[in-house]
């Protein structure tokens, strides 16, 4: 593997605190993923990309956004790999970078109705920027 | 003084790669005692052996050392050829500098300081070896088979054909065991009852074998070739020996409320009943938890109705007193309770079963006649789904961490047999991996696939959501990258297996180990498979761990062919490394007594003269055909009275003197 | 008995009846809460990534605290509690971050993760008893069929929450129970509701709410309960714009409050 590349996936390992060797690649993550729909890189696939060291597909994916940290993936998956820690790391890095925050203060407005709750926007901030 | 012979090994390059051989020689010519040190590239060759022997007569050896690899792989084979060249066989010592050195270090010089060590080491205890004479033991010719299913039935008529007593203990009221309640067996489709109940008829009407149905084994004494066991026979309120096995009682009884164990609780029997209709013995029993007389005292109408008056409410448990030459551990398994994985919704649909449920379903003798059924509403189920490795596979906690093994294949003949009986049945099968290792497996479950269009799906199952009547299965189809929700009729989850829970209480009756998912552990996983540890104590079947019905049987009869070797012998030659008591220095303290896992010590009262004067003590006695060697009287003994031959205390202080040398 | 009570940031302004009938109702079933002073919100969400250290100081003062005060933690929100809980795993299963976090905030006694974090529903549960609420119900909801909705952040992952079985719950029916109505189990009480997503994918959120929502109805429920105002707002917005999927949402400690007839 390429140095940049093995990096990049040494520190995603890091970040998240998961051991890709451990999937056994039974899918359960993907089956039991409540965003599935909307993703264009499946759980699974987070998992074995992240062990071929292909992080910059990752950091382009839609499904960072999409994850819901519903930790279904994370309960059901019987190697305890936490597919969904690793979406989290992948995310992190994206948004860590200057000038790369995914949500931005200036889009509230159109965003905000009346019943929001406070929890929905500190959370979408903590999720989307830095 | 002691003319000792030291011959270290090379084992190849297994031990000369990384320990120099030249060095240990050297070394060991100048140890106390030596009198001869050489090296040869196998020690355990013949050629290594004639040296060895050679040597002995040249040098007129008293003891040898040799260092080589583990005592556990070839302490017999120099044993045997001290024998042959006249010392005695307890005067050789194995210094293992081949997995305890050479393979565990990657520093030769390191490696090398620590061979001589251990080497020397050996030599500082034999100096103080005195031969040993092992005593014998008498065998009792009958052997105890624990567990009535095919593994112990299997095992049971092998030794009784060899001309032996078995007795088999089983804890249900009928021998016959999983492979009872199974329907067709892979990968021929020959039904199990067929295969299986004219064996069980086998076992019950051999004149070396004798059935203890409805017992457990309360407990077990003594040691290989004399285990005294203590077996409860527990209450059938049933007289065995008047009842015909009519039924009638079973028919009329008022009770329905208990679930059917037999068909794992998809219907219901009455508290007294046989527990399916080929069982052995064909005796009803009373399940005093469910029947109306032990509850309330009214009833009584099974004792009424019985032609033969063979009910007896009054029966109480009887405790039968055996002894055996060997023990086999026959006591299987059971599948895991589910309550880890209520994703897959096993408690919140009836139509979420099992497979050994489904084996009950898909049998002829069973709750819906062999009419495959959904059991909430007894509907013909259109979309099945099989759910491979519930359980099985688990690193979390949550199931088991191992292969199951059994149930790829059964899965396969449950897709199969479906979509033969009901071509309008769409089955699908999630599966992680396909494992077929066996003869003719994988074919039968490529048949499953090709001829009988079963969909296997390579992926998982997310959840399972009962709704409108349906269940949801939500899950992965990894080659084609998707999610998909299959609206399916019933969901068969293949759930792992574990050991059966008397293992664990067994295991510490017979001191025959159990490993961390309490499979019964065997004395060398490639070796010695159906021994356990124990002598005398052999494993047969699934107790050992997961195997389908034709290696069960394999392992079953290699299990009766070790007993019978065992019982064949009239006598056991036994361990002399054995405890012995000074009594002149014992205090008659009781501590070893205690201690001692095996019975072996008893206190006598004796006289002793001293300056004249005579008195009455109370001293220990080994029982020496008792004692197994394992020195843990020695440790407690306050006054250093006990002792272990060839393990004196005195050596092993030496030992660890040469080691701080 | 009295706990220290850590309300979040929510339920002080957008979720006050979660709040205010979660307190009344402790009165009255004789428990105390005394709000942790100066408490800081927890973030919302937990700080998955091992290394983010600043996301995880607010809930270890609010841990701290309640440790140098001798008392229990409190939470009431799905989202504090799983925060707050899960953090203080960190602080006692992870050296690292224990050592770091201690770093930065410098306690006067190094906070090693010694205090207890309890849900209202644990309480109610374990120190008063489901038993002593059927007993002082005044106004049992008796004949109402209602679902408990418990979303992700309560129950998973199991092995730090350990608030329930995650995949087949009862707690909240148990309270359903005691309350005098009768709890109405369907398969996507335990499923996300699409949480915080629903900021930057609405449709994504609603269609997370009308799969829960339609799996109650198919059950025939009456209303559901759920303790977090996330779950709240989705399920709200999301579910009871449309006729067929219309269905009331309450706070789990408003129905308590109304059976009390507080």
């Amino acid at each position: 593997m390429h140095q940049k590349t093995q990096l990049q996936a040494e520190t995603i390992r890091l970040i998240s605190g998961t051991n890709t060797r451990k999937c056994m690649k039974c899918g359960k993550c993907t089956a039991s993923c409540p965003a599935f729909a909307e993703m264009d890189i499946s759980p699974h696939k987070f998992v074995s990309m992240v062990e071929h060291g292909e992080i910059d597909k990752l950091m382009a994916s839609k499904s960072i956004w999409k994850c819901m940290s519903c930790f279904a993936c994370v309960e059901r998956c019987p190697r305890g790999v936490e597919p969904a820690s690793i979406i989290e790391a992948v995310r992190q890095t994206v948004i860590r970078k200057q000038n790369n925050n995914y949500l931005r203060p200036e889009n509230i407005p159109e965003l905000l109705d009346p019943k929001i709750p406070q929890q929905a926007l500190v959370s979408a901030f903590r999720k989307y920027s830095k | 003084m002691q003319r000792i012979g030291v011959f270290v090994c090379w084992c190849g390059t297994n031990i000369a790669a990384t320990v120099d051989i030249d060095t240990v020689v050297e070394a060991m010519k100048y140890e106390p005692g030596v009198v001869h040190a050489s090296d040869y590239q196998y020690m355990c060759s013949e050629a290594g052996q004639s040296k060895i022997k050679q040597a002995i007569k040249e040098h007129n050896l008293t003891g040898i050392v040799v260092c080589a690899c583990s005592p556990r792989m070839h302490e017999t084979t120099f044993r045997k050829a001290a024998k042959a060249a006249g010392l005695n066989q307890y005067m050789v010592e194995i210094a293992n500098i081949r997995e305890h050195c050479a393979w565990i270090h990657k520093d030769r010089k390191e490696a090398t300081e620590k061979a001589v060590v251990l080497a020397r080491t050996a030599v500082a205890k034999l100096n103080l070896n005195t031969p040993l004479t092992p005593g014998e033991s008498s065998v009792v010719k009958r052997a105890l088979v624990i567990g009535g299913g095919i593994a112990g039935i299997q095992s049971a008529l092998d030794i009784a054909e060899a001309g032996y007593e078995v007795d088999i203990v089983e804890k249900q009221p009928t021998i016959g065991g999983k492979m009872a309640q199974l329907d067709k067996t892979f990968p021929t489709l020959d039904c199990a009852a067929c295969i299986l109940t004219p064996k069980m008829v086998d076992a019950a009407s051999h004149e070396n074998i004798n059935l203890y149905t409805y017992s457990e084994v309360d407990s077990v004494g003594g040691f290989v070739g004399n285990f005294n066991v203590k077996i409860r026979k527990k209450a059938r309120s049933v007289k065995a020996d008047i009842c015909s096995g009519c039924g009638i009682c079973t028919e009329k009884c008022p009770s329905r409320k208990a679930e059917n164990e037999f068909n794992l609780g998809l219907n219901k029997r009455g508290a007294i009943y046989i527990p399916f209709a080929q069982a052995i013995p064909n005796v009803p029993v009373i399940d005093r938890d469910q029947c109306i007389k032990f509850k309330t005292g009214k009833c009584g109408l099974c004792a009424k109705v019985c032609p033969a008056d063979a009910i007896d409410f009054s029966q109480q448990d009887e405790i039968v007193e055996k002894q055996y030459g060997a023990v086999v551990l026959a006591t299987g398994f059971n599948p895991i309770k589910l309550d880890n994985f209520d994703e897959f919704g096993y408690s919140q649909s009836k139509d979420v079963i099992t497979s050994l449920e489904l084996e009950r379903i898909m049998n002829a003798a069973g709750p819906t006649g062999g009419k495959l059924l959904r059991p909430s509403d007894n509907g013909h189920p259109h979309t099945m789904v099989f759910v491979q490795c519930v359980g099985s596979r688990d690193t979390t906690g949550c199931g088991k961490t191992y292969c199951s093994k059994i149930c790829c294949m059964y899965t396969a003949k449950h897709a199969m047999l479906i979509r033969e009986k009901y071509p309008d049945v769409d089955v699908h099968v999630f599966y992680i991996d396909v494992r077929t290792p066996g003869k003719n497996f994988d074919e039968f479950y490529r048949r499953a696939a090709e001829d009988y269009g079963v969909n296997y799906i390579k992926g998982m199952v997310g959840k399972v959501a009962p709704t409108n009547g349906k269940l949801l299965v939500q899950g992965s189809d990894l080659i084609a990258d998707r999610q998909l929700v299959i609206e399916a009729d019933m969901v068969v989850l293949a759930t792992a297996i574990e050991p059966d829970q008397t293992a664990k209480s067994l295991a510490t009756m017979l001191t025959a180990s159990i490993d961390t998912n309490n499979f019964f552990t065997e004395a060398h996983p490639k070796l010695r498979p159906v021994e356990s540890p124990t002598a005398g104590v052999f494993l047969s079947g699934v107790c050992q761990g997961p195997k389908d019905i034709p290696e069960t049987v394999a392992q079953a009869s290699a299990a009766a062919v070790k007993v019978i070797g065992l019982l064949s012998k009239d006598k056991l030659m036994c361990n002399p490394c054995v405890a012995n008591s000074n009594e002149l220095l014992c205090n008659g303290c009781s501590n070893c007594q205690h201690v001692c896992p095996y019975g072996a010590i008893d206190y006598v009262e004796k006289e002793f003269r001293a300056g004249g004067k005579t008195s009455l003590r109370r001293v220990a006695q080994v029982n020496e055909a008792i004692c197994q060697g394992c020195g843990a009287c020695t440790v407690v003994c306050p006054s250093g009275a006990m002792d272990l031959k060839g393990f004196t205390n005195q050596q092993i202080m030496a030992e660890v003197d040469a080691i701080c040398r | 008995m009295t706990f220290d009570y850590y309300p979040g940031c929510t339920l002080k302004t957008k979720a006050k009846d979660l709040d205010i009938h979660a307190r009344n109702a402790a009165l009255a079933l004789g428990i105390e809460l005394e709000e942790l002073p100066e408490w800081q919100c927890c973030g919302a969400v937990y700080p998955i990534a091992r290394d983010e250290i600043a996301t995880r100081l607010t809930s270890v003062r609010a841990l701290a605290s309640a440790r140098d005060r001798g008392r229990e933690l409190l939470t009431l929100c799905s989202a504090c509690h799983h925060v707050i809980k899960r953090v203080n795993n960190d602080i006692q299963t992870d050296d690292e971050i224990r050592n770091k976090v201690n770093n930065y905030l410098a306690p006067d006694i190094e906070y090693n993760g010694e205090t207890k974090v309890v849900h209202y529903l644990e309480m109610l549960r374990d120190t008063v008893g489901f038993d002593t609420i059927r007993e002082k119900a005044v106004k049992p909801m008796t004949g109402k069929r209602i679902g408990a909705y418990y979303g992700c952040l309560l129950l998973r992952p199991n092995n730090v929450m350990a608030f329930d079985n995650p995949e087949n719950p009862t707690i909240m029916e148990d309270f359903i129970r005691a309350l005098g109505a009768e709890p109405v189990l369907y398969p996507y009480r335990n499923e996300c509701c699409g949480g915080y997503v629903a900021m930057d994918d609405k449709n994504l959120a609603a269609q997370k709410c009308k799969n829960i929502t339609s799996s109650a109805l198919e059950r025939d429920v009456d209303m559901l309960i759920t303790a977090c105002p996330l779950c709240m707002y989705n399920l709200d917005i999301n579910t009871n714009t449309a006729e067929e999927t219309k269905l009331p949402i309450y706070y789990f400690t408003e129905l308590l409050a109304q059976v009390l007839d507080i």
